[in-house]
């Protein structure tokens, strides 16, 4: 028999993840699936799951859950205070919970994000292959609210003997590489410098689809429309009023502003950390040989 | 046929590609299969070519890509799908004043011509079709709808499309469509897939 989690408080907002489903990009559906991917891949394999399981990508901390039978978590991602069963636990830990044991997330105090693996995976229905909750797409499980409940799966791999994992600390004002993106022709030659020079702040207009900064404007070379093309996750999008936009796991699929930078794949998880008000900076490593 | 024009570099995994024939050269890359591709996102006039780093690298699949020519697609006996629309708009009365035409030669304008689903964009299963009559290019909306109800029948700039499901929108409304284009209980849930042939006819 399997268990359940019960969502007693959901904090400001969270959702279901997994790695997504790549491959429907041409009908419309984006892959979504986790912001921060190596830290679900990571709490997926702290519990003794497949990287591929779903889990709970919490924003910004403060879920609450019950559990109805022993099982093991592990919550990865954003700093944050964590009680188990009324004890102190650790971001990066598997961590033992009895049946009828709450665990609760504190306020992230660095990062955003934290993904949340309970041992056997989070066993609700999957839509085109993935039980990722894709809020532009409105695909996947419902964003989640308080009351509700999650069946536990059973799909599991041996326990990992795994006490706690070394964890990068999150960076208070990251740096993120970049490349030029395919548009960059579409803005003055200066525009590549304002972005690695420009102290660019994160807004609060953030969510799974993007985040929206705050700083120095890029220049528009080329005037007109740019027919609608597809995009990828890090792509950094220019709408008119020139200042970009960071798109994060539910972007479009297709979208009509001109691309100036992408943020490389390898930096995505930390893009996926940024919080409102925090600074972010850009570097634009030489591209490698073999690349 | 014709060549690629341009291969950009579009991050670490991916190629864009810019193409007058874009379904045409989706065509040739399906059909040569260079080593290492993953995904083909068509869209307006460019392909998007998502790659495995493991197996490939961005210089190596250009130098393929940029070797294709495309394959005329337009003879293929591609799905045709009549959809019935029952030309009722809230923008119907508008498009036809804008173009100074009747409200019944706009409808038979627009229910004469075979689109073709050029790509999908916006939300799962709105597809762009293609071969709407010039007449009727028209912008979108100065002020987007905050909802259009879902199989709203729409038309803007060079496209027509159907909404798939109730969204904010801008396109200018002509009629709506019960056809169910998006289910996910299908196997393929979006009943437009690129290069899908599509009617309207018109119903009362």
């Amino acid at each position: 028999m399997t268990g359940k989690i019960e969502i007693l408080a959901p904090g400001p907002f969270a959702t279901v993840q997994d790695l997504g489903r790549p491959g429907y990009a041409a009908v419309g559906v984006g892959r979504s699936g986790a912001a921060d991917r190596g830290s679900l891949k990571l709490a997926n394999r702290l519990v003794g799951n497949p990287e591929t399981h779903a889990a709970l990508e919490v924003t910004l901390g403060g879920l609450r859950l019950r559990v109805s039978e022993h099982t093991v978590v592990a919550v990865t991602g954003a700093q944050l205070p964590i009680r188990a069963g009324g004890r102190a636990a650790a971001v990066g830990a598997p961590i033992v919970l009895r049946p009828g044991d709450e665990l609760e997330l504190g306020v992230a105090s660095l990062g955003l994000r934290s993904y949340l693996a309970v041992r056997g995976g989070l066993d609700v229905p999957p839509v085109l292959g993935a039980r990722a909750t894709d809020t532009l797409g409105k695909l996947g499980p419902p964003v989640l609210a308080a009351g509700m409940s999650l069946p536990i799966g059973s799909v599991v791999q041996r326990s990992p003997c795994v006490d706690l994992a070394p964890l990068r600390r999150l960076a208070e004002e990251p740096l993120l590489r970049l490349e030029p993106g395919p548009r960059l022709d579409w803005f003055t030659p200066s525009a590549l410098s304002t972005l690695l020079t420009g102290a660019y702040t994160v807004t609060s207009d953030l969510d799974r689809v993007g985040v929206r900064l705050d700083g120095p404007a890029l220049t528009r070379a080329r005037v007109g429309e740019l027919a609608p093309e597809a995009a990828v996750p890090g792509a950094l999008q220019v709408p008119p009023s020139g200042v970009p936009i960071l798109f994060l796991a539910d972007h479009p699929v297709t979208g009509g502003y001109p691309v100036a930078a992408v943020v490389d794949e390898d930096d995505l998880d930390l893009a996926a950390q940024l919080r409102p008000g925090q600074r972010v900076r850009f570097t634009f490593p030489k591209l490698a040989a073999s690349d | 046929m014709s060549q690629p024009s341009t291969v950009l570099r579009y991050g670490r995994s991916a190629l864009l590609v810019e193409v007058d024939d874009v379904l045409g050269f989706q065509a040739a890359c399906e059909a040569a299969q260079p080593e290492g591709v993953v995904e083909l996102v068509p869209a307006a006039r460019t392909l998007l070519v998502r790659f495995d780093r493991t197996s490939t690298d961005s210089a190596t699949l250009a130098r393929s890509l940029a070797s294709l020519s495309t394959v005329d697609v337009s003879e293929r006996s591609a799905d045709t799908v009549t959809l019935q629309v029952r030309y009722d708009g809230a923008d119907l009365a508008d498009v036809a004043e804008a173009i100074g035409l009747s409200v019944s030669e706009v409808v038979q304008r627009h229910s004469a011509a075979t689109y073709v689903a050029a790509f999908c964009g916006f939300a799962p299963g709105f597809a762009y079709l293609t071969g709407l009559d010039p007449v009727l290019h028209l912008p979108r909306r100065s002020t987007p709808r905050t909802r259009v109800p879902a199989g709203a029948v729409a038309i803007a700039g060079e496209y027509s499309a159907i909404y798939p499901h109730p969204s904010p929108g801008g396109w200018n409304l002509l009629g709506h469509s019960d056809a169910q284009v998006w289910d996910v209980g299908r196997e393929q849930p979006n009943l437009l897939v690129p290069g899908t042939r599509v009617r309207f006819e018109a119903i009362r």
